[in-house]
């Protein structure tokens, strides 16, 4: 420990700590723009000179690189140290006379305008922050300072494009004064990628209601796991929460039982160009307008256009790949429901008109025909007809700026043109990508639509064809959340009642032990490994609790003994005969 | 009267898997698709219980066509049970055309609890094909 | 007191089961000891009408070998049924069809043709072909019909019990003749032999691995086969698995292959079948090319697989084109 007199006031500090940082701690402002805790000071800007008098000597030195010591005597606002202050905020306003925070810095100073010759279009200041970011945070040093004097600046090597900068967008971060702006150039990856509805981080919670709701680091973006670099966050953490060496474990569960909840996926809007997805900005589907009501979403759950105006109509469309043979033939269930609620949304965060094109409103579920009403109360107009198209070609002035729905109302049986200014689109709900794969490792079939395919559809509705694999949720079909939340609670429940116990298939196969030869035709033939060899008695023998009852080793047995109980070699021939007569 | 020739109904015996096909079976029938009721279905727990005495039992009985319907390759609620009678089917095939038996008289199919329209289509496609071929009434064969 | 009479008779067949009576070697005197043989054309010379003379049921059992081909044939059998207190079907051939049977895959036109035309060492230039009558200067001369199916004697007439076996081995000969004399008959319509597969008693099936699987099928003269090795593993074609014991494995303990002239166990109705979904079974592939063309290395399905059972399995004979 050290003592010092800061403005007066004696204090003792830790060794090491730099002036800048005990007086912030103290609550003492100095100004700084080259100075970031993180990186280390370099002394650039000269906004936070402070006058330091240690062993009878005074001085005007940088506070954000001088450490203390013993018996130093520091001033952060004598005249002179203003004085010195107010002359760098001058000279850096001429500079970078656009940048709002040095004209803020000014101001503070009492400095309005600069008495030097202003450089109208330079932001840059010169400070290296960005350039020290990129050697010591980032570890790749795609930038540096070129040129001398006067042509000082910022550039990678000779100005071209260069190959080490992998996009991470830290120079951007850093700049104090917005000098910097990160582009995304020849189709060059942009880690800090920018989604349509707003900025991503390699840090983040996954979504709001997650479990755990902890953040986490997505390798794909994280600065780390690009240069072996940066660890800022470990740096910064407090709990040392954060540990970069961990790695993804596999672990194996033995378990008695599976459920599988694996839900679903969004139809790919794209699929239908003549709705414009991707191609009109305002053209969005279900899931992103959730995202933009949401709260802690993109505009703080403002139901916004692209331009961050408020929409003045809106049209929200029905069965988008549903309930149409070109894409998915059955009905998604859910979208009435909730393109209904994004409809009472609209209305209540904005004062826009609502469009509804559907196809019939299916609103089945409890409470849900009475809600059909109240929106046809609270002023929605629905269209009943498919959309044709959705396009921006206006032909008249109240077109203009506008996207047109081209539809066929079937009730008025005229074809319409509806110009709003954003569309919602209901995409049908898919099953995901990798059911098939999903289904073949646990034994499961596909119905038609792709979706698992439950033991039966009314007397087995959450229970397979595998012992002990149960379904629930959107995996086994398109459902909302009360019917998930049910079927969810059914296979729980399922579970539950099986017991400590193991049932044997009714239907198993046994071989007579007198007239088995041992031949061991059904060993090689059984999959599931339920027959052995009795050396001692010279027969081959079913284990009846592995056995299940295909029948396999009773059609390969060339002694005719293997028998399937329920299912007897004279049983079928007597059907055999039966059908036939 | 005059007995038309082409009146020939015939007769199919279907094998099908309790699993995939008889399922499929009973879709098509849930599904009110028609189809030309000449198949009668035995069920079987698995394709791969087809013993190929069946198969020959039911011609000695007078089946016109024999069918085999089992769940899609790798998809056997048994694992392998449909491999084993892809084997003993390529087998068989052979065996009965020693017996003079002729091709579309013999099926395998692979029909998932799904595709009831696909069994469907089967049936008529066999039936359709063995109407052309005429009986086989094996009662007869052996009366020479 | 009265020895019981025993009568013998051949059918269509090759006279090894004939000879395998004599096989019985010293025993057959004391067969001929104990019983009276009226009827045995092979050896003694009986007339027809002497057996026609005789009371119904007076024969207490008669010996039939060889299976059914010609009217003759049929009409000698069923006399001696009706003489006969007991009938028991002798050798492969009168229990499932045996060799002759293959002919099932033919019919007498085509063997007709066969024999007399197409044989090389025939010269038949005028076609002439057996008649059933032909009229001579004696008188009308008749030849027995000669059928299109060859069918095994229980399609015929009644049989009371086998002797399977191409020939019959003489331990179960002896078995069959003390049976019946003791009068401790088993059930009406038994195989006078074990009802378990050859496997059980065949010395290499302890060589054979709990899970056969076969990528190959070869025939006997392609290989040296190995004489300890189950024959299944070595890829040979073996239809012991799908053969009644009871043979002692004369064949395999002379290196060749069982043939299955034992007939199936009492559950199985076809052996071909059965000993097919069983060699099908543990081909090891499941790709369908593969499959395909190992099942295209066996030449002869129906000679390999029915070679004794044809005229007793299912099917009986194949479907010639109208």
């Amino acid at each position: 420990m050290v003592s010092i007199v800061l403005d007066g006031k004696k204090i003792d500090v830790e060794e090491g700590t730099t002036i800048l940082k005990v007086a912030r701690d103290m609550g003492i402002d100095i100004p700084t723009l080259c100075y970031h805790e993180m990186i280390k000071p370099y002394n650039a800007c000269r906004l936070c000179i402070v006058e330091v008098t240690s062993n009878g000597r005074t001085t005007i030195t940088a506070s954000c690189s001088t450490e203390v010591e013993d018996g130093m005597v520091v001033k952060t606002d004598s005249l002179s140290v203003i004085n010195v202050r107010k002359m760098v905020a001058e000279l850096l306003l001429a500079r970078a006379p656009s940048v709002e925070k040095i004209r803020e810095i000014a101001a503070k100073l009492g400095i309005e305008e600069s008495r030097f010759v202003e450089e109208k279009e330079q932001r840059c200041i010169l400070c290296g922050l960005c350039v020290r970011a990129c050697e010591e945070i980032v570890g790749v040093n795609a930038i540096s300072f070129v040129n001398r004097g006067p042509e000082r600046e910022v550039s990678t090597p000779f100005k071209v494009e260069s190959d080490v900068c992998i996009g991470c967008g830290a120079c951007e971060y850093f700049c104090p004064t917005e000098a910097i702006k990160i582009e995304d150039i020849k189709g060059r990856k942009v880690l800090h990628d920018y989604l349509y509805l707003g900025p991503t981080k390699a840090i983040r919670v996954p979504f709001l209601q997650a479990i755990p709701n902890v953040p986490v680091i997505d390798v794909n973006y994280c600065i780390h796991f690009k240069t072996d670099n940066c660890k800022l966050c470990e740096k910064l953490c407090e709990s040392d929460a954060i540990n970069h060496d961990m790695k993804d474990e596999y672990e194996e569960v033995d378990v008695g039982a599976a459920i599988l909840t694996t839900g679903y996926e969004l139809f790919d809007s794209l699929k239908i160009p003549e709705y414009g997805y991707g191609k009109y900005p305002n053209v969005i589907n279900g899931l992103q307008f959730e995202h933009l009501c949401h709260a802690s979403g993109p505009t703080g759950g403002k139901i916004l256009l692209e331009n961050g105006s408020e929409p003045q109509q809106v049209a929200i469309i029905h069965c988008v790949g549903s309930r149409d043979k070109n894409y998915k033939s059955y009905c998604s269930r859910v979208c009435c429901m909730y393109a209904m609620k994004f409809a009472h949304l609209v209305h209540e965060k904005t004062n826009a008109h609502i469009y509804e094109f559907y196809i019939d409103i299916r609103s089945f579920g409890k409470g849900y025909e009475e809600f059909y009403n109240r929106m046809l109360s609270e002023g929605v107009t629905f269209i009943r007809g498919k959309v044709a198209e959705v396009n921006d070609g206006a032909l008249t002035p109240e077109e203009e700026g506008k996207l047109i729905v081209r539809c066929e109302d079937t009730l008025v049986g005229i074809v319409r043109r509806i110009p709003v200014d954003m569309v919602v689109l209901c995409p049908a709900v898919i099953s995901r990508n990798d059911s098939e794969e999903v289904a073949k490792l646990f034994g499961l079939t596909l119905s038609a639509d792709g979706f698992f395919r439950e033991q039966h559809p009314k007397l087995g509705p959450i229970s397979t064809d595998s012992d002990g694999i149960f379904i629930a949720g959107a995996c086994q079909g398109p459902k909302d959340i009360p019917d998930s939340v049910a079927q969810g609670a059914g296979a729980a429940g399922g579970v539950l009642s099986l017991g400590d116990y193991y049932s044997v298939e009714p239907i198993y196969s046994v071989i007579d032990d007198k007239l088995c030869a041992g031949c061991k035709i059904c060993i090689s033939v059984c999959p599931y490994d339920a027959i052995t060899f009795n050396e001692e008695e010279n027969v081959s023998e079913i284990q009846e609790m592995l056995c299940k009852g295909c029948g396999a080793c009773v059609a390969a047995c060339p002694g005719g003994v293997a028998r399937q109980n329920g299912f007897q070699d004279e049983q079928i021939f007597a059907e055999i005969e039966g059908v036939l007569i | 009267m005059i007995i038309v020739n082409n009146d020939f109904e015939p007769k199919l015996v279907g094998f099908l898997c309790r699993w995939c096909s008889y399922q499929g079976a009973d879709l098509a029938g849930t599904s009110r698709i028609e189809y030309p009721p000449n198949l009668i279905p035995i069920r079987v727990m698995c394709s791969g219980r087809v013993d190929p005495s069946f198969v020959m039992k039911a011609y000695s009985e007078g089946a016109d066509g024999v069918l085999i319907f089992g769940c899609h390759p790798g998809d056997c609620h048994y694992k392998e049970g449909n491999y084993k009678t892809i084997r003993r089917y390529s087998m068989m095939k052979k065996l009965l055309g020693e017996f003079g038996i002729e091709d579309e008289r013999f099926r395998l199919e692979w029909v998932s609890a799904a595709e009831g329209e696909k069994f469907t289509e089967v049936v008529k496609d066999a039936t359709e094909k063995i109407k052309k071929l005429g009986p086989l009434n094996w009662k007869e064969v052996l009366e020479v | 007191m009265e020895k019981p009479k025993v009568g013998f008779y051949w059918c269509a067949s090759c006279g090894g089961c004939e000879e395998a009576v004599l096989d019985l070697n010293e025993d057959i005197l004391k067969v001929v000891d104990a019983v009276d043989i009226i009827f045995w054309p092979v050896a003694f010379d009986f007339k027809k009408k002497d057996v026609e003379s005789m009371e119904d049921g007076s024969i207490a059992v008669s010996f039939i070998n060889g299976a059914v081909r010609l009217s003759e044939q049929e009409e000698v059998v069923e006399l001696l049924r009706k003489k006969s207190g007991l009938v028991v079907a002798f050798g492969s051939c009168a229990h499932m069809g045996g060799i002759p049977a293959l002919a099932n895959i033919s019919n007498k036109n085509e063997i007709f043709k066969r024999a007399y035309k197409k044989v090389p060492s025939v010269v038949n230039l005028e076609e002439i072909y057996p008649q059933e009558k032909v009229k001579l200067d004696v008188g009308e001369l008749e030849l027995p019909s000669f059928y299109n199916t060859v069918k095994p004697l229980d399609r015929v007439v009644d049989v009371d019990y086998y002797l399977p076996g191409c020939p019959p081995p003489p331990d179960l000969i002896m078995k069959a003749v003390h049976a019946i004399l003791e009068g401790k008959l088993p059930p009406k319509g038994a195989v006078i032999a074990s009802d378990k597969t050859l496997c059980e008693t065949c010395e290499r099936n302890k060589t054979k691995p709990d899970k056969l699987k076969i990528k190959e099928m070869k025939r006997i003269f392609e290989i040296v086969s190995d004489d300890e090795k189950c024959f299944l593993e070595q890829g040979i074609i073996c239809l012991g698995p799908a053969t009644r014991s009871g043979c002692g494995e004369r064949c395999i303990k002379g290196n060749m292959p069982c043939r299955g002239c034992f007939g199936p166990t009492d559950s199985v109705i076809d052996q071909g079948a059965k000993f097919l979904s069983a060699l099908a079974s543990i081909i090891d592939t499941n790709e369908q090319g593969e499959i395909q063309s190992i099942v295209e290395t066996i030449p002869d399905l129906i000679g390999t697989f029915y070679r004794f059972s044809l005229a007793s399995s299912p099917l009986k004979r194949k479907k010639l084109k109208a």
